[in-house]
């Protein structure tokens, strides 16, 4: 386990991410793992993060070292797009059993690795590490390269087993298994100035496909996608791409970064959600490989073909603009395409009213008010009710999140859009905001909500769910206000910082008890920022608020 | 009579199986006001988590004790109190049911003499509801941690009944986890026809059949209250169904001594009329007209659809009660079962109407059903790549569905589900004659390759593609 927590402490260390190079050498070894609420936590684990990271890749075989529970409850279930092999939907696991939780597992994994390649040959076998062998200590490690040098065979550990964090930790343990075993082993055949990896797209609903036609006019070609319908050897060889372009903002930064370290390659951050986000996309990649020799007319190119698809998606969105305009979208999203979504809507005239950046970084959010001007109203966490009582005051025409937060609009009456990784459009490039605003179009129009809006001939006005909702809503605003003491109390209890659950009061009399200046200063005192430091930003608005009465009471002396 | 084989393999291609503290878990979704809670790291919770949301297309309550690595070593007892404690402030469920993983199990965690502890410590919690079952992922499966839970509910849930005193109409009913909420609406419905009250412990009719609930709840929105779990020994008769629920039945006689009546089946007719009789002799009432009715429907269904379902080589994949009530019911039919593969041991796998059981995986089912030349296939949606690769009609049956809509309200029970399931099945074969065997002058080109003697079976370790 030793050299899985060097890794570990290795991703954390990540210059390439502007909110780690801010970070106190101590508070780096701490890392960026958001601390787990036993009873309140969401979302995956490490080995599901590793999974999905890497799964995208077509060609190879993924085996899951563990017992059923890991890849039997969720195999075939991630909505990439495969040009090629069908290998990647295949699942694969040694459903260990009580004798090796006892005797250890290796040699059955072993066996697995021989039975796989004897059947199916793939170029690679990834060989996944899970909660329980990691602690029988079954050696992954040790297994794979036995395997490799027996079969001939590249087998790589995905050394990531569920309990060492959440799901973006695994994320980037995946990145490492790639930069330690994969990438770099094998030399391209041909290589061209065109050369160009993109890291973090995972080929969901087939979306990479709506932009790689631009790429093929261009004559730019993806030597890699790490991993959206992408092959071994072509991520085996990537090292000698000219460029390459980030898309998922935290998922592999270390991938590219380390990359670039390595071999040379230059990356940026970019989206292709969005018109202008695609534009700028495109610019970027052309400068990039006209620097490192590609002909400088591939510029020219490059502006001939965003003009001309800004043309027309702008032409295409223009008939929905005049039915969109002014409608308002609850946005609720998972980090990394947040701010590039906003910018897609915004396109097409409709407003934000407001959006929760769980997963998003400080950056993702900046970018986010940036957009939306200094209206953006964050809300990081959601009571159901308040989010029924926000759609339900008018205050939203539809709802886009992920596949799990859906029943409540929906429920509520509301349309609603999936814009996860569970959803069955795609979204990305020019072609792709033009199908996300005709999707739009297509839910706020549609007529069942008028019906579904009636009531039910025996409810009356005042005996239906969604009016006793609303006056619970209601009583429960009443009798705080009514109450003084109530709502100082409920005002206090607002949670700050969700890793480790301080609230607001405990900030302030912290603030107050020790003449608290900075965020750091909080952190010592009360533990809030001390996980995975996106609340930092809201500890800072409360040291300004608290200040402030303070400063002008100096100024009234 | 059918041999039971166990699959040799060391690595499990395409699973059948699911694990089972989801299993668990699911049994606690039947219950009003619940919240289950897997002690394990939380991507157990989110995968289960997960399916449960594909298949059901509802918002589901489950919660994690977020174990860590260190906290996994160290042992889990502070993640057990603070997850009881975060969700009883939080969430105020009603009842909170925890079962455990393979990762806590391996620690050997003592989750019993944890709740012990938390009781103690925390006097509001002395007498909370709170029901915990142990169930490691690297041993048994799905519907092994249902028939688990549910007995433990009966064993924990249900007071010791203070009188002799029996309700006539009252009847427990203990449905497997193959059931879905169509059915046991529909059985609720039967029960009502005949005068009687059923309780259903699990009731997942009740909060997962897709309804608006009345109010927003983080916990289910609907399921059999503790109240009336804890008076189900006052009931005249438990009826459990599928053969996995003879633990729970016999954990209620125990308790209670309650007499049961075990139906292994409710799909077909023989079963049906079994289960009829029953009722009209506790009930003391005739037979419906409705159900006599639905009868003769169900027998000219078979009729009609003999035609087409008879002779048919099936291959199913699922859990040994499904397996066994369908399987059994098509076998009646006419159908070939030419194989059938599942996840688990059953005391009615040996009682299949076919050769072989094999306790096994996807690529197990799919591989036979090449070899035995399969015309039909019926497992769980992840069943559909076998499929299209055999290019064969495809029926989901069994959890989870996560790929088509109203999962919730299949049927297989009772005369309608009865008529109902055969009816899709004969269509599905019939749009297959039409779509993909339509005669063609070549048809007939060689007329006696149907009639080869048999080749033995080799290609069981014949890769998928």
């Amino acid at each position: 386990m030793s050299s899985l927590s060097a890794t570990i402490q290795n991703v954390f260390n990540e210059p390439g991410c502007g909110k780690n190079a801010n970070k106190s050498e101590a508070e780096r070894k701490k890392g960026c793992t958001k601390q787990l609420q036993p009873g309140g936590a969401a979302g995956g684990c490490a080995f599901d993060g590793a999974k999905v990271a890497l799964q995208p890749l077509t060609d190879v075989a993924h085996l899951v070292h563990g017992p059923i529970a890991c890849e039997g409850n969720s195999w075939d279930n991630r909505g990439a797009a495969s040009s090629g092999s069908q290998i990647w939907r295949t699942g694969f696991t040694t459903d260990i059993n009580e004798t090796d939780v006892v005797f250890g597992g290796e040699k059955r994994l072993y066996k697995a690795i021989k039975e796989i390649i004897e059947k199916y040959d793939p170029p690679a076998v990834f060989v996944y590490q899970t909660c329980v062998p990691a602690m029988t200590g079954d050696d992954i490690n040790a297994v794979c390269k036995a395997a490799s040098a027996k079969f001939g065979k590249p087998c790589i550990p995905v050394n990531s087993p569920g309990f060492v964090g959440p799901k973006n930790l695994g994320n980037k343990l995946a990145g490492e298994a790639l930069l330690d075993h994969v990438i770099g082993t094998v030399e391209p055949e041909v290589t061209t100035p065109y050369d160009l990896n993109i890291i973090g797209e995972y080929n969901l609903s087939g979306e990479l496909w709506q932009v790689k036609p631009l790429f093929d006019e261009l004559g730019i070609r993806i030597s890699a996608c790490i991993s959206g319908d992408g092959r071994y050897k072509d991520v085996a060889s990537s090292h000698r791409a000219r460029a390459a372009m980030m898309v998922c903002s935290k998922a592999m930064i270390n991938v590219a970064r380390k990359m670039e370290e390595r071999y040379g390659i230059p990356f940026f951050e970019g989206s292709f959600y969005g018109i202008q986000d695609s534009s700028d996309s495109l610019r970027e990649i052309a400068r990039l490989l006209v620097e490192r020799g590609a002909p400088a007319d591939l510029l020219d190119h490059t502006e001939a073909v965003i003009a001309r698809e800004e043309a027309k998606a702008w032409a295409a969105i223009e008939p929905f603009k005049k039915r969109l305009t002014g409608k308002k979208v609850l946005l609720i999203t998972g980090g990394v395409k947040s701010w590039s979504v906003v910018a897609a809507l915004q396109e097409a005239g409709m407003e934000l009213v407001g959006t929760s950046v769980k997963k998003s970084t400080k950056e993702d959010k900046e970018r986010i008010k940036e957009l939306m001007g200094q209206d953006a109203h964050m809300i990081d966490d959601m009571a159901p009710r308040e989010m029924y009582k926000m759609l339900k005051d008018a205050k939203a025409d539809i709802m886009l999140s992920g596949g799990k937060s859906q029943f409540v609009a929906l429920k509520a009456a509301m349309p609603w859009l999936d814009i996860n990784q569970e959803r069955s459009h795609a979204f990305m490039g020019y072609i792709g905001v033009v199908k996300l605003v005709a999707e739009i179009d297509k839910a706020i129009y549609n007529p069942m909500w008028e019906q579904l809006r009636k009531r039910a001939p025996w409810e009356t006005a005042n005996n239906n769910w969604q009016s006793r909702a609303i006056a619970q809503a209601n009583a429960e605003a009443a009798a705080l206000a009514a109450d003084p003491v109530a709502a100082e109390a409920a005002r206090r209890a607002k949670k700050i910082c969700h890793c480790k659950s301080v609230d607001l009061g405990t900030i302030e009399d912290a603030i107050k008890t020790h003449g608290l200046s900075d965020v750091a200063g909080v952190r010592t005192h009360t533990n809030a920022s001390g996980g995975c430091g996106a609340c930092a930003g809201r500890v800072e608005d409360i040291l300004a608020a608290q200040k402030a009465p303070a400063e002008l009471l100096q100024a009234a002396e | 009579m059918a041999k039971v084989t166990i699959g040799k393999k060391a690595c499990a291609v395409n699973p059948l199986k699911m694990s089972q503290p989801i299993g668990g878990s699911f049994a606690f979704l039947g219950l009003r006001g619940a919240m289950p809670l897997l002690h394990g790291s939380q991507g157990c919770t989110s995968f289960g988590l997960t399916l449960f949301v594909r298949h059901f297309k509802e918002a589901v309550p489950m919660q994690t004790t977020a174990m860590s690595e260190v906290a996994t070593v160290l042992g889990g007892y502070e993640n057990v109190e603070q997850a009881i404690l975060n969700i009883y402030k939080k969430q105020k469920p009603e009842i909170i049911g925890i079962c455990s993983t393979g990762v806590t199990e391996t620690k050997g965690d003592d989750v019993d003499g944890y709740i012990r502890l938390i009781r103690e410590k925390h006097p509001e919690l002395a007498n909370y509801p709170l029901v915990y079952v142990s169930t490691p992922d690297f041993k048994d499966a799905f519907q092994d941690g249902w028939d688990k839970t549910v007995a433990k509910m009966v064993e924990v849930l249900v007071d010791k009944p203070t009188s002799t005193r029996r309700d006539p109409a009252r009847v427990n009913v203990l449905p497997g986890c193959h059931l879905t909420p169509g059915d046991i609406e529909e059985l609720r419905t039967i029960f009502e026809d005949f005068g009687l009250e059923p309780s259903f412990l699990p009731d997942i009719g009740g909060s997962l059949d897709g309804h608006i609930p009345d109010e927003f709840t983080p916990t289910t929105i609907g399921g059999i209250g503790l109240e009336e779990i804890a008076t189900m020994g006052s009931a005249s008769w438990t009826i459990a169904i599928g053969a996995q629920m003879k633990r729970a039945a016999e954990a209620m006689q125990a308790r209670t001594g309650v007499p049961y009546r075990l139906f292994e089946r409710l799909c077909g007719l023989l079963p049906n009329d079994e289960f009829m009789a029953f009722l009209s002799e506790i009930s003391g009432r005739p037979v419906p007209a409705k159900y006599r009715r639905q009868r003769g429907q169900l027998a000219d269904a078979m009729l009609d659809a003999h035609f087409h379902i008879g002779g048919r080589k099936l291959a199913i994949g699922a859990e040994p009660d499904l397996l066994f009530d369908v399987a059994s019911m098509l076998h009646d039919m006419g159908a070939e079962i030419a194989v059938a593969v599942t996840t688990t041991q059953s005391p009615v796998l040996e009682r299949m109407p076919c050769e072989e059981v094999l306790i096994g995986d996807l690529e197990d089912l799919e591989n036979l059903a090449k070899a035995r030349d399969c015309g039909l296939m019926m497992t769980h949606s992840h069943g559909r790549q076998a499929a299209s690769r055999l290019k064969i009609p495809f029926y989901r049956i069994g959890f989870p569905m996560f790929d088509r809509l109203g999962a919730g309200h299949l049927l297989t029970v009772g005369y309608r589900g009865t008529r109902d399931l055969i009816f899709a099945l004969a269509n599905l074969i019939i749009a297959d004659r039409e779509d993909n065997h339509q005669p063609t002058p070549d048809t007939w080109l060689d007329p006696w390759k149907d009639f080869q003697p048999e080749s033995p079976d080799s290609a069981v370790v014949a890769p998928l593609h």
